[in-house]
C-alpha cells in the first residue's frame, strides 16, 4: 500500500529540460511543485569533475551517464510482421538518466523548426498538392512559428546560445542562416570559432552559391549570465561533449542554467533516485488525483497534486500515459487511437568523409554544436516540385571529438588491425574530415510506439515496444543528399572521397540519434493528436505531457530547440490561462 | 470616554508602530552581527543554536537565542543582554565565552543594542536545547573567564577617531563592533586574545582567514574601494571570489548591508596599517617545482583558469594577482585544491560555480609543486609549498575538520 503525501500544487514527472523550466516558471508563479526524478542528483563539481571527465572509455564507450536496459529497456521490430526484441543495450539512442536528463550529455545544437514544420500537412498539400504527402501521415501541430517565436528567445537567452541571426525581423544577414524563420533578436552570444574543416567547408559551399553559416551553439563563445542571473564560462573546444557531462560550466545543462536558482526556492523540493510507477486518475477518468511512485528502498508513495507534468524523456512519456490508461492507444492496423502514433526518429546515414595530403584538421579541437551548416536542402527550403521525396537535411561539417578511442579513421581498404591499421591511421587522422546530412523524420501509418505483449520491466510493467523503418519518402530524400554531399565533397578536391548512404532496415546497435520523436503529439484535433496545442491532454485536462512526444514529425534539425521552445510555451498556458481557469483550455 | 479610549488607542497604535521600526532597525544589527550566522546549526531553525564552533580549547556548542523560556533567552531583560554583550556576563553570573565576540559586540551604541534587543524580542521561541560548553579542562570551567577578561577585555563603548573622515569612523566602528572581523581575521594569542597586529589574518577552524589590511598585494590595497564593496555585496570581485566560512558571512551579512556601510567599510580597511613581512621574490621559473608545477598546471587548470590565470567572469576566479593565493598561510589554497569548494551564493550570484577536488589525483609533492608554480607565477610572489604542508592539510581533512 502506498503512503500517502501531503498533496503539491504541481508533480512533475523527470527533471531534464522541460522538468527544469516548467519547475521554474511555475514556482515564480507561487506554486509548491515537487520534482520527482528516476536517476541520481547530478552537479557540476562533484559528477563532472574536470580531473576525470574526459575519459572517454568511461563515459563514452561504457556510457556511465546513459539510462541503462536495467533500468528501463525497450524492445524493437522495424515492422509489425516481425516480433520485438529487447534491446540489450541502448545503442542507435542513448536516453538520459539522472537530474539533467538527456540535457546533460546532448551536444548542444539549439535549432528553431521551420516555421513549415509546425504546419506540414497544409504546408506541403498547398505547395504540392495533397497526393504528393498521401503516403504520410502528416498533421498539423495546432501551433505556428509566429506563436513560439517568443518561446525560442526565451531557451536561446536561457542556454545563452552562441550563433549568428539569418533573419533579423524579416531582414535577410548573409553569414547567418538565411532560411530561417524571422527572429526578434540576435543569439544572445556570437558564434563559436569556426575549425578548419569547416572553414574549408564554408568556402566551398559559398563558391557553390550555397549558404553556409555557424551552428547555433549553447556550447558558449565567451561568458555569459543567462536571465536568472546564472552565470556561464567559455567553451574550450576540449571535444569532450556530446556523452559527456560540462565540466566548466559552457554547455547549457539544466544544471549550468536553471537548477541554481531553482534548488534555492522554498515552494520547489526535487526528489532524486524515486519512480514514478503511474499516474492515478480520478473515478471519472478525466482529471488524474496524483502519482504513485517507488524510492530506491522500494517504498511506494502516492503524491496527490492538481497539475500533473509528465515531462520525461518522449518515449518514456508515451510509455506512461500507455501505462496509466491515459488516452486511447493507437492502432495500426486500423489508424485509430493516438497514443504512440506518429513516432519519427532521424534520417541520418547521408555522408561524405574526405581524406586530403598535408592537412592538419586537429579533430581534437572540437565541441558539441561546432559546426558549419546549410540549409539550402533543408526542409521546405527548396523546391520539391521536381523531385521524388518532400523534406530534407541539414548539411553540416563539424568537429565535436577527434577523441583517441572513437575516432580512427583510416582509407579504404586499410587492413583492420595490425603494423598497417595503425600506420594509416597515424597518417590519416590528421587528414580527414567529413560532411553529413541530417534528414528530415516524416510519420506514417506503420511506425509507432505501444507496450510490448511479452516483455516486463522490473516492476513487471510491460516495456515500450517501438517499431520503425525509415519511410521510402525518407531513404529518397536521404539519397538526394548524398548527391549533394558528393558535388561538395568533390568540389573541395580530396585525395579520396567515401560517400554513404541511409537504406532500410533500422538496426538499434549503432549509434545514430538520440532524436526519437511523437507519440503523444500535438495538434486541433484529438482524434490525431494526444494533447492540444498547449501541450495539455485532450483526455485528462490536468495533465500535460512536454517534450519532443509532442513533434508531430521531425525536422532536418537536432529537436532540443523546440522542446525548450514547447516548454515554454506550456509553462505560459498554464501559468496565463489554466490557472485562471483550471480545465480544458481548448473546446473538443 | 470614547475620545479617551481613542487616544489611547493611538498612543498604542503609535508605540507599537515604534516597537515595529526598532525591530526592523534591529534586525539590520542582526544583519551587521551576523548573529543568524553562528547561531543557526547546519539544518537547523534560525537562531535556534546548535552550531559546533571549533576552538583551539576544544568544541562549543552555540546557544539558542529564540525567545524560549526554557533553552533560549526568553526570560533575559534587556538589561541582562546588555549585560551579556557589554560585560561578557549572562544572567545569574555566568561567564560567556569569547568565542561570543563580546568584546567587539562591547563597542556597539545603546541604540544599537536597543533595538536588537527589539529585534530578537520578535523571534518565534524554538525549544532546542544545546549543550554549550564541550571545552577541554581546564577551560571548561567558566569562572576562569573573569580573569581572561581582566587580563584582555575592557568593555569600551566606541570613540570616533578625531581628523578621520565620518565615513572612515562609520567603517572602524563597523569592523571593530558589530562587523567583528578581527574575531577570524586577526591573529590571537595562545589563550585566545586578539594580538596587537590587527586584521593580518589568522588560523581558524581549519580556514586561514587573510589579511584584510591596506597591504598590497596580500591585503586590499589593491583593491578600490569599489572592488571591496562588490566583493563584500556579491562575494564575487575581479580579483577573488568568496569560499569556504567567508562565503556564509558574505551569505547572510555583507550581502545585505546597505551601500553606505559597505564603503564605510572598505575605506577603513583600505587605510589599516599593513603586517610587517619579509620583502618576497618570485622564484624563478626554471626552478625544479616551478617547471614540474607549470607542466601540471597545464594538464589540470588551464582549461578553468587560463593561460594567463586571468580565470573568466563569476565562474573561475583569477589566480593572477589573487590575495587569497599569496597570505602567509597557505591552508586555504591547499585546502580548496585537495577537497574543492563551492563559491559564495547571493541574491546577484545564484550559480555557485565549484572548483573540483583533486586530492585523488594529485600527491603531496604533485600539489606543492603546482601551488608553488600559482603562488609564483603572472606577478604573484610567495614561499614555496612544502609537500608536508599538503600532507598536514590532507590527515586534517581526512579527520574531518
Amino acid at each position: 500500500m502506498a503512503r500517502l503525501l501531503p498533496r503539491k500544487d504541481v508533480v512533475i514527472m523527470g527533471l531534464g529540460w522541460t522538468g527544469a523550466v516548467l519547475a521554474q516558471e511555475l514556482t515564480d508563479a507561487g506554486l509548491d511543485v515537487v520534482a520527482i526524478e528516476r536517476g541520481p542528483w547530478r552537479d557540476t563539481a562533484t559528477d563532472f569533475n574536470i580531473g576525470y571527465m574526459p575519459d572517454e572509455l568511461r563515459f563514452s564507450v561504457r556510457k556511465e551517464l546513459f539510462l541503462s536496459p536495467v533500468v528501463e529497456a525497450m524492445t524493437m521490430r522495424n515492422n509489425a510482421d516481425q516480433v520485438a526484441l529487447p534491446m540489450r543495450d541502448y545503442g542507435s539512442f542513448l536516453p538520459g538518466h539522472g537530474v539533467g536528463g538527456a540535457g546533460v550529455h546532448w551536444n548542444g545544437y539549439v535549432w528553431r523548426f521551420f516555421g513549415s514544420d509546425f504546419q506540414l500537412k497544409t504546408h506541403l498539400s498547398k505547395r504540392y498538392g495533397a497526393r504528393r504527402v498521401s503516403e504520410l501521415q502528416l498533421e498539423d501541430w495546432g501551433v505556428s512559428y509566429d506563436e513560439l517565436e517568443h518561446c525560442f528567445d526565451r531557451f536561446e537567452y536561457l542556454t545563452g546560445t552562441s550563433g549568428k541571426a539569418g533573419n533579423l525581423k524579416g531582414q535577410k544577414i548573409e553569414g547567418g542562416n538565411v532560411f530561417e524563420d524571422a527572429r526578434a533578436r540576435d543569439y544572445p552570444t556570437p558564434p563559436l570559432k569556426m575549425p578548419y574543416a569547416a572553414a574549408l567547408f564554408m568556402e566551398t559551399a559559398r563558391g557553390l552559391g550555397l549558404h553556409p553559416f555557424p551552428a547555433p551553439a549553447a556550447n558558449l563563445s565567451q561568458p555569459y549570465v543567462n536571465p536568472l542571473g546564472v552565470a556561464m564560462g567559455q567553451c574550450t573546444y576540449c571535444g569532450f561533449c556530446e556523452r559527456f557531462g560540462c565540466a566548466n560550466y559552457s554547455k547549457a545543462t539544466p544544471q549550468t542554467t536553471i537548477l541554481p536558482v531553482l534548488m534555492k526556492k522554498k515552494n520547489f523540493e526535487a526528489r532524486t533516485e524515486c519512480e514514478v510507477l503511474k499516474i492515478n486518475l480520478h473515478p471519472d477518468g478525466k482529471t488524474a488525483s496524483g502519482v504513485i511512485y517507488v524510492d530506491r528502498s522500494g517504498e511506494e508513495y502516492e503524491q496527490p497534486a492538481d497539475i500533473i507534468l509528465l515531462c520525461g524523456y518522449g518515449l518514456m512519456n508515451v510509455r506512461m500515459l500507455l501505462l496509466s490508461g491515459i488516452g486511447k492507444a493507437y492502432d495500426a492496423t486500423t489508424g485509430e487511437g493516438t497514443v504512440g502514433r506518429n513516432y519519427c526518429y532521424q534520417t541520418q546515414g547521408a555522408g561524405v568523409r574526405l581524406i586530403f595530403e598535408g592537412k592538419h584538421f586537429n579533430p581534437f579541437i572540437g565541441t558539441g554544436a561546432l559546426a558549419a551548416v546549410i540549409d539550402d536542402f533543408n526542409g521546405d527550403a527548396f523546391d520539391h516540385s521536381s523531385l521524388d521525396f518532400v523534406g530534407g537535411a541539414g548539411i553540416s561539417c563539424g568537429t565535436s571529438n577527434g577523441r583517441p578511442i572513437g575516432y580512427r579513421p583510416t582509407p579504404q581498404g586499410t587492413p583492420r588491425w595490425g603494423a598497417k591499421w595503425k600506420k594509416a591511421v597515424a597518417e590519416t587522422y590528421q587528414n580527414t574530415m567529413g560532411i553529413g546530412a541530417q534528414g528530415s523524420s516524416y510519420p506514417v501509418r506503420g511506425n509507432y510506439l505501444d507496450l510490448d505483449p511479452t516483455y516486463k520491466d522490473r516492476f513487471g510493467r510491460p516495456l515500450l515496444r517501438v517499431t520503425f523503418d525509415f519511410p521510402d519518402n525518407d531513404l529518397r530524400m536521404a539519397n538526394y543528399m548524398s548527391g549533394q554531399l558528393t558535388k561538395i565533397g568533390r568540389a573541395m578536391n580530396p585525395r579520396e572521397l567515401t560517400v554513404s548512404h541511409a537504406g532500410k532496415g533500422w538496426n538499434s546497435v549503432p549509434y545514430q540519434t538520440t532524436h526519437n520523436t511523437g507519440g503523444a503529439t500535438m495538434g486541433a484535433n484529438p482524434r490525431t493528436s494526444v494533447v492540444n496545442r498547449y501541450l495539455q491532454s485532450w483526455d485528462v485536462s490536468n495533465l500535460f505531457v512536454i517534450g519532443a512526444s509532442a513533434f508531430q514529425n521531425n525536422a532536418g534539425k537536432n529537436p532540443t530547440g523546440t522542446v525548450g521552445a514547447l516548454a515554454y510555451w506550456a509553462a505560459e498556458a498554464i501559468r496565463d490561462r489554466y490557472l485562471k481557469k483550471p480545465g480544458a483550455l481548448v473546446g473538443t | 470616554m470614547r475620545s479617551l479610549a481613542a487616544a489611547l488607542l493611538l498612543v498604542f497604535l503609535g508605540s507599537a508602530a515604534q516597537a515595529q521600526d526598532r525591530a526592523a532597525a534591529g534586525r539590520y544589527q542582526a544583519i551587521l552581527g551576523d548573529c543568524e550566522g553562528c547561531h543557526t546549526a547546519p539544518t537547523g531553525k534560525p537562531f535556534a543554536g546548535g552550531l559546533v564552533l571549533q576552538t583551539p580549547f576544544g568544541d562549543m556548542g552555540v546557544p539558542n537565542i529564540t525567545q524560549d523560556r526554557s533553552t533560549g533567552i526568553g526570560n533575559w531583560s534587556e538589561a541582562e543582554f546588555r549585560r551579556a554583550i557589554r560585560e561578557g556576563v549572562a544572567p545569574g553570573g555566568r561567564r560567556l565565552y569569547p568565542a561570543m565576540p563580546y568584546p567587539y559586540f562591547a563597542r556597539m551604541s545603546d541604540a544599537d543594542l536597543s533595538s536588537l534587543w527589539a529585534y530578537l524580542k520578535t523571534l518565534a521561541p524554538v525549544r532546542h536545547a544545546v549543550e554549550v560548553n564541550r571545552l577541554r579542562f581546564p577551560f571548561d570551567v567558566r569562572t576562569l573567564m573573569t580573569g581572561w577578561d581582566w587580563l584582555y577585555f575592557k568593555s569600551e563603548a566606541f570613540k570616533p577617531v578625531a581628523g578621520k573622515s565620518a565615513e572612515w569612523n562609520r567603517g572602524a566602528y563597523l569592523v571593530t563592533g558589530p562587523g567583528h572581523c578581527g574575531a577570524c581575521h586577526t591573529a590571537k594569542t595562545l589563550l585566545g586574545a586578539d594580538r596587537a597586529a590587527l586584521l593580518t589574518g589568522d588560523s581558524l577552524q581549519g580556514w586561514f582567514a587573510p589579511e584584510i589590511t591596506g597591504a598590497k598585494p596580500r591585503g586590499v590595497g589593491g583593491w578600490s574601494v569599489n572592488d571591496v564593496v562588490t566583493y563584500l555585496k556579491t562575494g564575487w570581485n575581479a580579483h577573488s571570489v568568496a569560499s569556504g566560512p567567508m562565503a556564509d558571512v558574505v551569505e547572510r551579512s555583507t550581502s545585505q548591508m546597505n551601500d553606505g556601510d559597505l564603503q564605510a567599510i572598505a575605506v577603513y580597511l583600505k587605510d589599516q596599517p599593513a603586517a610587517d613581512s619579509e620583502q618576497q621574490n618570485a622564484l624563478a621559473a626554471n626552478d625544479p617545482a616551478m617547471t614540474a608545477g607549470a607542466q601540471l598546471y597545464r594538464q589540470n587548470c588551464v582549461g578553468c583558469h587560463g593561460w594567463d590565470g586571468k580565470g573568466e567572469g563569476l565562474i573561475v576566479p583569477p589566480l593572477a594577482g589573487n590575495a587569497a593565493l599569496i597570505q602567509t598561510s597557505a591552508e586555504n589554497l591547499i585546502r580548496i585544491v585537495l577537497a574543492g569548494a563551492q563559491s559564495v551564493t547571493t541574491k546577484s550570484t545564484p550559480t555557485e560555480p565549484s572548483m573540483p577536488s583533486f586530492a585523488w589525483k594529485l600527491d603531496d609533492r604533485q600539489m606543492a609543486d603546482l601551488l608553488t608554480y600559482v603562488r609564483n607565477s603572472w606577478g604573484n610572489q610567495a614561499p614555496r609549498i612544502r609537500a608536508d604542508s599538503i600532507a598536514k592539510v590532507r590527515a586534517g581533512l581526512r579527520g574531518g575538520s
